[in-house]
């Protein structure tokens, strides 16, 4: 039997995300996939053979079909058979599940990839179907207008005004880099719900994202500088809006606490906030002050490929790591109505490991 | 230290039924995962983590329905994990719960699967049509029926064998209080002269369409240690998968499904699959798949698994009992059917399996499939805890 | 490139949702104009009413009858409503605390305009005039000025006639885009040719094709035409009527491997008697006036095919 890992054991080694698409050209699932496969594939020289598990994240609801993921599974190349899983939710939890593969000792890599094509429907009235089937959502109230009325009970609070908001979708669009494509306009723009406006909504786009995982003895060899992950959690809140309280995330701050994020100050935090009303929900959730560094991707804000999307935040955190801008970072991805479901990993460049005394 | 082995300390399902009219969706998966404690002799804040599995989620016409279950899994400030891989979803769902013990993540998982089919139509939701692709021709039965026929003629089976299965599975489940189809007067006459649907498939063939759940509590040694009933350990546990459509794809005998067999046999230290387990509860929607998963998981020589069906070997009283819970064919909540197989594996092994135990059961296989013969789920639980 | 052909795509369905007793007691209660909440383990009043409870996840089952006046704990001003919502002209979303409750209900407010909505407006329920058991049956809100403070008041939740089940309509509209290699198959079957797409690497042809090689993951872009004849390699006898069909039945659903092609297609036989049908058969597509696949295939009157040349390909 293989030694027990522990949290700190696994390293992000690669990722790469597609260029964000604002409308479908024809691309399909698996034509979206597998040139981010093949990239990150490249870049650490860990062949398909090699990778000894595959998770991915997406949704039908978003594809519109059943059993969507099939389609993409097209560009992975499994054959022969692999060792494979797929979460119908945002890729950040195929990561987690990828990462607890790995920690079980059965494997020693892992891919994890995941990709949404929103512009195929009209995400703000799908998501309503995550809503409560008998009390809520048949009254279709969309993402927007559950995110506006969190907004305002943050306004009320005193916590944000609408000048604060307006300053978050400022910098989430001008902040975004690389991969992310050229930035998109950053209007204040007319109110959609009230008291969010288009500046304050996430550009809706298509795109996918990959990321590497190995163990520790694999991980120096696949990357420079590998992103430990020095701790992952996540963690769930009661589905009813009118039960929570919309200005906190309880589940937000257990997670990170769990992941280990509270024993150390990080510099930067990718937090996966559609809406900058959520970004001061998640900051105020995590004590992070102004000198730490949010969301220099973008975030949400200047690229939302659904189901993707977290998954990207955990990757563009890796890659400040990977390219030396960072020595410890968050990276936050979240799912359901208003905040419901919270994901938090810690990454550090550095990692101090408590070595195990019956180690060989 | 070594990694965590892994137990199944409790067990619960529904009583499985065509529509549950009595309860919500939530009030569904409720009587699954309450059972399931009680079996464990645990409560609600024993539980560290909840790991959900389903199949498509318009089946319900819910999107993501693990955000609307939280309340009524006691999962509110813990994870909770949804996993989707088609029809072997029950079964990836039992080993994600599983990995979690393992490596140490979490303590004590409830593993939950469900289906709710009666809140829509599955053929309608497996069935959405998608522009410039030529509509399904056939219905469920008819993607399957096709490859029973190259079955048929690959292997040489006498036709009868689809029947044989069919009227095994179906006077099993009169054993087992749970099962959906209670069919009391069943015959083999009877199933022989049912309508041909999908020639070579026959009604009596098919499985039923069914609202149910089932959940299990998974722990390691010290829940173990402390639980009120015999445990099953978990010997073995892997997932394969393959693409859709491919050249040289088999369908019959898919080798995603013995990679899978294969790296759950190398695991479990099994070398003679037939000799050293001792009861099988298969993936079986259509009766034909008894005689090909045999084959494909290694109990019988390619072409003759039909045969152990024929002898009676897969029977209650045979000496490789298949399905004695009754199997697909008695019981089908799509998302659940793969978790009820690893469940009644580890109910046999157990000692727990009630009218339907198979005397003297120490290791038992829990197998599940999904999307076109592409996505494998498998594990091995027995009676005693694992060596190492 | 010309623009991919785009087609709509409507996932619509009414969902059937049985209740168990607190749903059921709420939704009927609705109809009734009584608004019922549910006890929770610490005592606080939930409406909407939960099964389980949201800290312990205990068994909630102790009804109170809530009133139907309350204020508004948060708002968002909606000026462009979309398909389902409650209103169809502009509302404000509200989370609303009825007067005897402890939590807040998402409703839709209809109130002249943004400027006459604040959190702790008062409120009250502007009932459906049909009404079926249903969340709907609260049409909206309208500002209300009234004294808080009912107390929630215990109920049985016993109504005459108790709403069994609730159908839920989903109606979700998509826009499919065909990929550049369906795309290009579409293209050839308008002219009744059937082409596939060879794989770069293993060089086995995919008919139809999707645009990537799932053995090998890559491209594939190479276009072959195949057929137009081919072999039947399975095939089943279909005698149940499949929904939104029109064909009669017993018909033929077989597998047809398109000579050139490396893997079968699905399609119908036709122009044979059904249980004349055989593995082997050889058989050609038949095209109607303006289908975009071919309507079935037919026997293309050659010998069968021996086993041997297509048992790869079952």
């Amino acid at each position: 039997m293989t030694r027990r890992r522990h949290a700190g054991d696994v390293a992000i080694v690669a990722f790469a995300r597609s260029e964000d698409r604002p409308y479908d050209e024809g691309i399909t699932e698996a034509e979206m996939v597998m040139p981010l496969l093949r990239e990150v594939r490249e870049r650490t020289g860990l062949s398909a053979a090699d990778t000894d598990f595959t998770c991915s994240g997406s949704s039908d609801y978003l594809a519109g079909r059943a059993f969507s993921f099939t389609m993409a599974l097209d560009g992975v190349g499994a054959w022969p058979p692999i060792s494979e899983s797929h979460v119908e939710t945002d890729g950040a939890w195929a990561l987690y599940e990828a990462w607890v593969k790995i920690l079980t000792g059965e494997a020693d890599t892992a891919l994890v990839y995941a990709y949404g094509k929103p512009s195929a429907g009209e995400v703000r009235d799908i998501l309503s179907r995550q809503l409560d089937p008998y009390c809520t959502a048949p009254l279709w109230p969309d993402r927007v207008a559950l995110a506006a009325l969190q907004a305002r009970a943050l306004i009320d609070a005193g916590h944000t005004d609408e000048d604060g908001l307006a300053a978050i979708a400022a910098r989430g669009r001008a902040g975004r880099t690389g991969t992310a494509g050229p930035p998109g306009p950053s209007p204040r723009g007319e109110y959609v719900v009230r008291p969010l406006r288009t500046g304050d909504c996430p550009a809706v786009r298509d795109g996918a994202a990959a990321v590497l995982l190995a163990a520790r003895h694999r991980a120096p060899d696949l990357c420079e500088r590998p992103a430990w992950i020095r701790g992952m959690d996540h963690r769930i809140e009661a589905h009813g809006l009118g039960v929570r309280d919309l200005t906190d995330s309880p589940s937000t701050r257990l997670a990170a606490r769990r992941a280990g994020a509270f024993e150390r100050p990080v510099d930067t935090a990718e937090l996966h906030a559609p809406f900058t009303s959520q970004e001061v929900v998640l900051r105020r959730a995590l004590g992070l002050g102004p000198e730490v560094r949010i969301n220099p991707s973008g975030g949400a804000l200047a690229a939302d490929p659904v189901m993707a999307t977290g998954l990207v935040r955990i990757g563009e955190a890796a890659d400040r790591i990977h390219r030396g801008e960072s020595r410890r970072a968050l990276a936050h991805a979240t799912s359901g109505p208003c905040l419901q479901q919270n994901l938090v990993a810690v990454l550090e460049r550095d990692l101090e490991r408590e070595e195990e005394s019956d180690a060989p | 230290m070594p990694h965590e082995p892994v137990a199944v300390v409790g067990v619960g399902q529904t009583r499985h039924a065509a529509a549950r009219r009595d309860v919500s969706i939530a009030g569904l998966v409720r009587e699954a995962a309450l059972r399931a404690l009680a079996d464990a002799g645990l409560g609600w804040a024993d539980i560290d983590a909840v790991v959900i599995g389903k199949a498509p989620d318009f089946f319900e016409g819910v999107m993501m329905p693990e955000l609307y279950l939280a309340d009524a899994l006691g999962a509110v400030g813990k994870p909770m994990l949804r996993v989707h891989t088609a029809g072997s979803v029950g079964g990836s769902t039992a080993l994600v719960a599983a990995q979690l013990v393992k490596a140490r993540v979490h303590t004590t998982v409830l593993a939950l699967a469900f289906e709710k089919q009666s809140e829509s139509n599955a053929m309608w939701g497996l069935s959405l049509p998608v522009p410039f692709q030529q509509p399904l021709l056939a219905g469920a039965g008819g993607f399957f029926a096709p490859h029973i026929r190259a079955y048929m003629r690959r292997s040489g089976a006498p036709e009868t064998i689809g029947s044989l299965v069919a009227h095994k599975d179906r006077r099993n489940a009169l054993r087992n209080p749970y099962a959906h189809l209670h069919e009391h007067g069943i015959t083999l006459e009877k199933v022989q002269a049912s309508p041909m649907l999908w020639d070579p498939v026959r009604y009596s063939e098919t499985c039923p369409s069914s609202d149910g759940a089932c959940a299990m509590v998974l722990t390691g040694r010290a829940g173990a240690a402390r639980s009120p009933t015999p445990p099953a350990w978990v010997h073995g546990g892997a997932m394969r998968s393959e693409p859709t459509l491919f050249p040289g794809k088999d369908f019959v005998s898919p080798r995603a499904g013995k990679e899978c067999a294969a790296d759950v046999y190398r695991q479990a230290g099994i070398t003679d699959p037939r000799r050293q387990i001792d009861v099988l509860e298969l993936y079986v929607p259509f009766s034909w798949y008894e005689p090909m998963w045999l084959e494909n998981l290694g109990f019988a020589a390619e072409g003759r698994g039909w045969r152990l069906t024929e002898a009676g070997v897969t029977g209650m009283d045979g000496d490789l009992p298949v399905n004695p819970s009754g199997g697909v064919l008695s019981t089908n909540p799509i998302g659940a059917s793969g978790m009820i197989r690893f469940a009644e594996a580890a109910l046999q092994v157990r000692g727990r399996a009630g009218e339907h135990q198979i005397d003297g059961a120490r290791r038992a296989l829990g197998h599940a499939y999904g999307g076109g013969s592409q996505f494998f789920a498998m594990w091995l639980v027995g009676t005693d805890p694992p060596a190492g | 490139m010309p623009e991919p052909p785009r087609a709509p795509l409507r996932v619509e369905f009414p969902f059937t949702r049985s209740l168990g007793p607190v749903l059921r007691a709420f939704l009927t209660g609705l109809r009734e104009r009584t608004v019922l909440g549910v006890r929770a383990t610490d005592g606080r009043v939930l409406v909407p009413p939960v099964e389980y409870d949201p800290v312990t996840a205990d068994e909630l089952r102790e009804l109170a009858e809530v009133g139907p006046t309350g204020t508004v704990t948060t708002w968002a001003w909606n000026p462009a409503p979309r398909r389902g919502q409650p209103l169809a002209t502009p509302f404000s979303w509200v989370l609303v605390r009825l007067d005897g409750a402890d939590t807040a209900l998402l409703h839709a407010l209809d109130a002249p305009g943004p400027e006459a909505v604040r959190t702790g407006l008062r409120v009250r329920i502007r009932w459906a005039r049909d009404r079926t058991g249903a969340i709907t049956d609260i049409a909206c809100f309208e500002p209300f000025d009234s004294a808080p403070g009912r107390p929630a008041t215990a109920h049985d939740g016993v109504f005459a006639d108790p709403v069994a089940e609730i159908t839920a309509p989903a109606r979700l509209d998509y826009v499919h885009t065909a990929g550049r290699a369906q795309h290009a198959h579409l293209t050839a079957l308008a002219d009744h040719r059937i082409t596939g797409e060879r794989c770069p690497s293993c060089r086995k042809v995919y008919v139809p094709p999707r645009g990537v090689c799932p053995v090998c993951g890559v491209a594939t872009a190479e276009q072959v035409e195949v057929g137009p004849r081919g072999t039947v390699t399975t095939y089943c006898v279909v005698n149940i009527k499949a929904a939104n069909l029109d064909v009669e039945v017993p018909y033929v659903y077989a597998h047809i491997a398109l000579d050139g092609a490396d893997l079968a297609l699905h399609g119908r036989i036709d122009g044979i008697p059904y249980d004349r049908v055989r593995m082997g058969l050889r058989v050609e597509p038949v095209w109607l006036p303006g289908g975009a696949h071919p309507d079935h295939y037919r026997p293309a009157g050659e010998p069968d095919a021996p086993y041997d040349s297509y048992r790869e390909l079952l």
